[in-house]
């Protein structure tokens, strides 16, 4: 099986690629009286069946509104979208909302933070995911029943004949998303995309639910594509890291790079920001000054240059242009005016000893 | 589900209770504060030309003089058992629920109240269908096409319907379709269902379409904000994530959450209305319990006022009773809860 | 910060010393009445929190942590006697305040000041900056020497904020910077004990740090005690001194931070700890995992004896029928647990005598089964 690395861009416009999910390019404004707000604007990202990448940010990123652009789940009327999705060699951008709504629930399926306004509080868990399963599948209610009841039972609800006709309000958190995970998988999608699935669960149901999510993605082969801000959930799932700031890519590169070695001051930041059990305890943690930026003024040239530290070492570049995001070793892009031997340093002497 | 049935049951009653206590307390007791003696509330309650014996008679009969709690003692009683009035030798007996005698008619209150209510009855029913097959399908669009030229027209003529009084729209279509263009019996026309079911329809159907007009409004716009708010909630972005048809999105899972909060309101309108549609019924020359109100105001008629009023408040303690227990069937968490 | 002060009942007490206890909490418990059938009659109790005790000293910080429903949020309210207790006892600064009436609360109410997750709906929206941090002041009745608009900017800077910002509205501010506001607030009055109810866990990750760091500073600058209530296991053991983890209304296991986190003794915490992702990939495939099963049981009806015995991988028979007292297993770390973990088997010994009550006979081996 091929990875999820960036490839270089062969198949050019207009034209499938090998890769089962290739998005190309992909931007979503909204047009708003405040002005234009670019929440993605211009992402280029691949994904094989079997594998996983974590898609990480802070709020206001373009993390989810990608996610929900993929579904083609953004109204029309209130955004623009363009560039190109390619699902298994059907682009999405330009099909018709009708042929993208079968597709959704079938070969692709989303599960939400919140389960529990994610779930419709007047209908059953069980009628919930039947309908799910009948609206791609032309079986009896019986026979989804029954799907729903397994369903239920493969994502680990104990009792599923029970528990099938229980109102969301009767489950607790953990079991209400393994539901939400069950709805998702019914119609045995081929991308799952998980939008912060464990933000809103405990700890030790969120480690669950982790396994879960790992577990099904085996015993289904489909590609996942993981939301979160979590940089300990994208380690302990993905494949692939693609770390997001202001509606762009910043760096992409396989879970091993992100986190051994990073190329992009953001990246740097983030880990920094974060107490880790896995280390010895820091006297003090290395915050990312600032916060993020609004979407509506998108800093210029780099959009994180009033966040960065480094930024005056650009000679007035970080302010002016905005760096692309290119490949700086096999498999590795990051978006940084920085030379590429000046960046290795920062990491080794001053980033890597504090973490 | 048993105990919060019985819970709002009870609830219901002492309701009840309450708006008894409250007309009993209007009607007998405020008048007495403000320094009224038994005299001229006794007069109040004989009629035109109330002679010395008339008062004293009254006086006796309602037992004025008696403390204010034995009063409403009586009163309560006459309501759940029945009273019998002596007229000199002759013996009136009122039966349960007692309101005592109109004195224009000397009819017993409730006997007119009855006769009064079908009128009234076949006026709200009507229009609540009208209105609200009108009202939430208008908002419903509304809400999916905002902003669009038909949601700014759909607003407008709802801010309209909201605004204009019911003795305006009612006599602009009265002149129009019963006028002008004789599509409809004029005012005045109305003949009970059982009697004549042709001539029911014709003289109602422009009382309901006036009324509806009014409540259509209201409720399309209730219904367009609830549909607005309810389309941005997380379950309908996950009804939409499996792939199901707008129009399921819409129905099944947008409009049920956005009626609930509407079956309440329509509760409490249903009931107001169910009680006497003063206006529609005064302009349309319906012989409901709206306009037996307004006549017995007129007349001074007090049984009669306090007979409409114990009734008015009655059907909406009585359709919010209903619209309870229909909420927790249509809501599962209300039912645990 | 200059504050003249009005003297106060609490300023009549002994200064505490750096080090001496400040809080005293004893036996607390809270539990919320369940009302069912006609007449509403109490069926039931939500043992939101159901007698827990600890001590805070004097310039640490003591984190709470546990999982949602464990009553950690619900004992900070008690604290600040948001909420009143059902049973228990809160003495701060040697003065019972348990049962104080709100009126004659009011001078501790300058001492205890809380720190809410929320930055966008604890803050009105309508009152400027200036207005909300120098509430306080005016609530108080204190005046500040140089006027109260001097003392709110200083305030302000001492948070990090901008001291021209005394005139905007939070909406104008980001959420990390609308958790400044609320900690400055806070501050205006020199409080002495901060309850931080999940101080950070509304705010983005970068911004985190900002506020955790802040949170530091202002300890060591202001001579500050913080009970920190958090989830983030990570947050909490940068943050504390010393950490209580909460389980279903008790207290599991109360330790220093290093001690805690090297050698946890209670399974719970084991297994929180062990649920904890890391963010290393290089560690994905080595880590000793303990995977609880379900869910945690409902506080309405809580396991008898030993609150976790239903998801304990350890639980023996004695768990269901005792439940073991938290005592001290080495110095300053206190278990619940009748087979903990990283631990000599003399101290498993001695939780299990201390657990059997007389009349019940040891019938169990005490010796942890592994």
């Amino acid at each position: 099986m091929a990875g999820t690395a960036p490839v270089a861009d062969t198949a050019g416009a207009g034209e499938a690629s090998g890769a089962f999910l290739d998005v190309r390019d992909l931007k979503i404004h909204f047009p708003t009286d405040d002005g234009l707000v670019k929440s993605v604007d211009g992402l280029t990202f691949q994904l094989e069946r079997g594998r996983t990448l974590g898609i990480v940010g802070e709020s206001g990123s373009g993390k989810s509104v990608t996610s929900l652009g993929i579904l083609g789940l953004h109204n029309k009327r209130n955004s623009d979208v363009s560039g190109e999705i390619w699902l298994d060699g059907k682009e999405l951008v330009g099909a018709s909302q009708n042929e993208v709504r079968r597709l959704r629930g079938r070969d692709m399926a989303m599960i939400f933070q919140d389960p529990l306004s994610s779930m419709h509080p007047f209908y059953t868990v069980g009628n919930q995911i039947i309908e799910a399963y009948r609206v791609h599948n032309d079986v009896s209610k019986q026979v989804a029943r029954k799907h729903a009841i397994d369903m239920l039972g493969r994502v680990g609800i104990p009792k599923p004949d029970k528990r099938v006709d229980d109102y969301p309000h009767q489950f607790s958190g953990g079991m209400r998303q393994r539901a939400m995970i069950a709805m998702a998988l019914s119609c045995d999608p081929e991308l799952l995309i998980a939008d912060e699935p464990t933000t809103a669960l405990d700890v030790t149901v969120q480690a669950q639910i982790l396994d879960l999510i790992r577990d099904l993605q085996q015993e289904f082969n489909s590609a996942v594509i993981m939301i979160t801000h979590d940089l300990g959930v994208v380690a302990e799932l993905s494949d692939d890291i693609l770390v997001m700031y202001a509606g762009r890519c910043v760096e992409y590169a396989s879970v091993d790079d992100a986190f051994h070695r990073p190329q992009h001051p953001y990246t740097w930041g983030l880990l920094g920001s974060m107490p880790r059990l896995d280390r010895e305890r820091s006297e003090r943690l290395m915050p990312i000054q600032g916060s993020p930026p609004s979407l509506i003024n998108v800093p210029s040239g780099c959009a994180f240059h009033p966040r960065c530290p480094y930024a005056e070492l650009n000679d007035g570049k970080s302010e002016t242009e905005r760096p692309e995001l290119v490949e700086v070793e096999p498999g590795h892009k990051a978006a940084c005016h920085l030379p590429l031997e000046k960046r290795r340093e920062i990491w080794a002497d001053e980033i890597k000893p504090k973490l | 589900m048993f105990a919060y049935i019985v819970r709002r049951l009870i609830g219901a009653v002492l309701m009840l209770l309450l708006v008894s206590l409250v007309t009993f307390g209007i009607f007998f007791w405020l008048p007495k504060l403000a320094g009224q003696t038994t005299d001229q509330i006794a007069a109040g309650y004989v009629g035109k030309a109330p002679t010395k014996e008339a008062i004293q008679d009254t006086k006796e009969r309602l037992g004025l003089d008696e403390p204010v709690v034995v009063q409403y003692g009586e009163y309560l009683k006459a309501l759940v058992v029945g009273k019998d009035y002596k007229a000199g030798p002759v013996t009136d007996h009122c039966p349960a629920p007692c309101m005592g005698f109109s004195f224009r008619s000397s009819q017993p209150v409730l006997e007119t109240l009855l006769d009064r209510a079908p009128a009234t009855a076949s006026l709200a029913l009507g229009a609540a269908v009208v209105w609200l097959a009108g009202g939430i399908s208008v908002g419903v669009i509304s809400a999916l096409k905002r902003g669009t030229l038909w949601d700014r027209a759909a607003m407008i003529i709802a801010l309209s319907g909201v605004s204009l009084p019911i003795y305006f729209t009612g006599l602009v279509s009265l002149a129009l379709f019963s006028y002008s263009i004789k599509i409809f019996p004029g005012g005045g026309s109305y003949l009970p269902l059982t009697t004549d079911p042709v001539t029911w329809f014709q003289s109602l159907v422009l009382p309901w379409v006036t009324l509806a007009f009014l409540y259509a409004a209201m409720y399309a716009r209730l219904t367009r904000a609830g549909m607005l708010e309810t389309m941005n909630e997380d379950y309908i972005r996950t009804a939409r994530a499996k792939g199901l048809p707008e129009k399921t999105v819409v129905t099944k899972h947008a409009l049920r959450a956005t009626l609930t909060p509407i079956m309440t309101v329509f509760g409490l309108d249903l009931g107001l209305l169910l009680g006497g549609a003063v206006l529609t019924e005064s302009t349309f020359g319906i012989p409901g319990l709206g306009r037996l109100a307004i006549d017995s105001i007129n007349t001074g008629d007090l049984p009669m006022v306090l007979g409409v009023t114990l009734i008015t408040a009655s059907s909406i303690v009585v359709i919010n009773l209903i619209v309870d227990l229909l909420y927790a069937v249509v809501d599962p968490r209300v039912r645990l809860g | 910060m200059s504050v003249s002060t009005s003297k106060t009942p609490a300023d009549e007490t002994r200064p505490v010393q750096e080090g001496e206890p400040l809080l005293e909490v004893e036996n607390l418990g809270k539990h919320f009445p369940v009302t069912a059938g006609l007449l509403r009659r109490q069926v039931a109790a939500v043992k939101a929190v159901d007698g827990v005790s600890f001590s805070v000293r004097k310039g640490e910080t003591l984190g709470l942590v546990g999982e949602s429903g464990c009553g950690k949020s619900t004992t900070g309210r008690m604290i600040m006697r948001l909420l009143d207790p059902s049973f228990g006892k809160i003495v701060f600064e040697g003065q019972d305040i348990t049962k104080l009436s709100q009126g004659r609360l009011r001078p501790y109410r300058r001492d205890l000041q809380m720190i809410f997750q929320d930055p966008y709906s604890s803050l009105n929206p309508r009152k400027t900056v200036g207005a909300i941090v120098g509430a306080p002041f005016r609530l108080q009745n204190i005046e500040a020497k140089q006027g109260v608009k001097k003392a709110v900017q200083e305030i302000l800077e001492l948070v990090g904020l901008n001291p021209e910002h005394y005139n905007r509205y939070p909406h104008e501010f980001s959420g990390g910077q609308r958790q400044r506001i609320g900690i400055a607030r806070t501050l205006a009055l020199k409080p002495k004990l901060i309850v931080a109810d999940e101080p950070v866990s509304a705010l983005d990750v970068s911004v985190q740090a900002q506020v955790v760091n802040l949170l530091e500073d202002l300890q060591d600058e202001l001579d500050l005690t913080y009970v920190v209530i958090a989830h983030d296991l990570s947050v909490v053991r940068h943050i504390s001194d010393r950490v209580a983890v909460m389980y279903l209304g008790k207290i599991v296991e109360v330790a220093e931070r290093s001690d805690l986190y090297e050698r946890p003794m209670h399974p719970y915490t084991n297994a929180l700890l062990s649920a904890v992702p890391i963010p290393d990939p290089a560690e994905r495939g080595d880590r000793q995992r303990i995977r609880l099963q379900g869910d945690v049981p409902s506080p309405l009806d809580p396991p008898p004896a030993c609150r976790f015995h239903t998801r304990c991988w350890k639980a023996q028979d004695i768990c269901k029928q005792v439940e073991p007292p938290l005592v001290e297993l080495s110095p300053g770390h206190q278990a619940a647990c009748h087979f903990p973990e990283n631990t000599t088997v003399s101290a498993t010994d001695a939780v299990a005598k201390a657990a059997v009550t007389p009349g019940t006979a040891p019938s169990e081996d005490p010796e942890p089964a592994e």
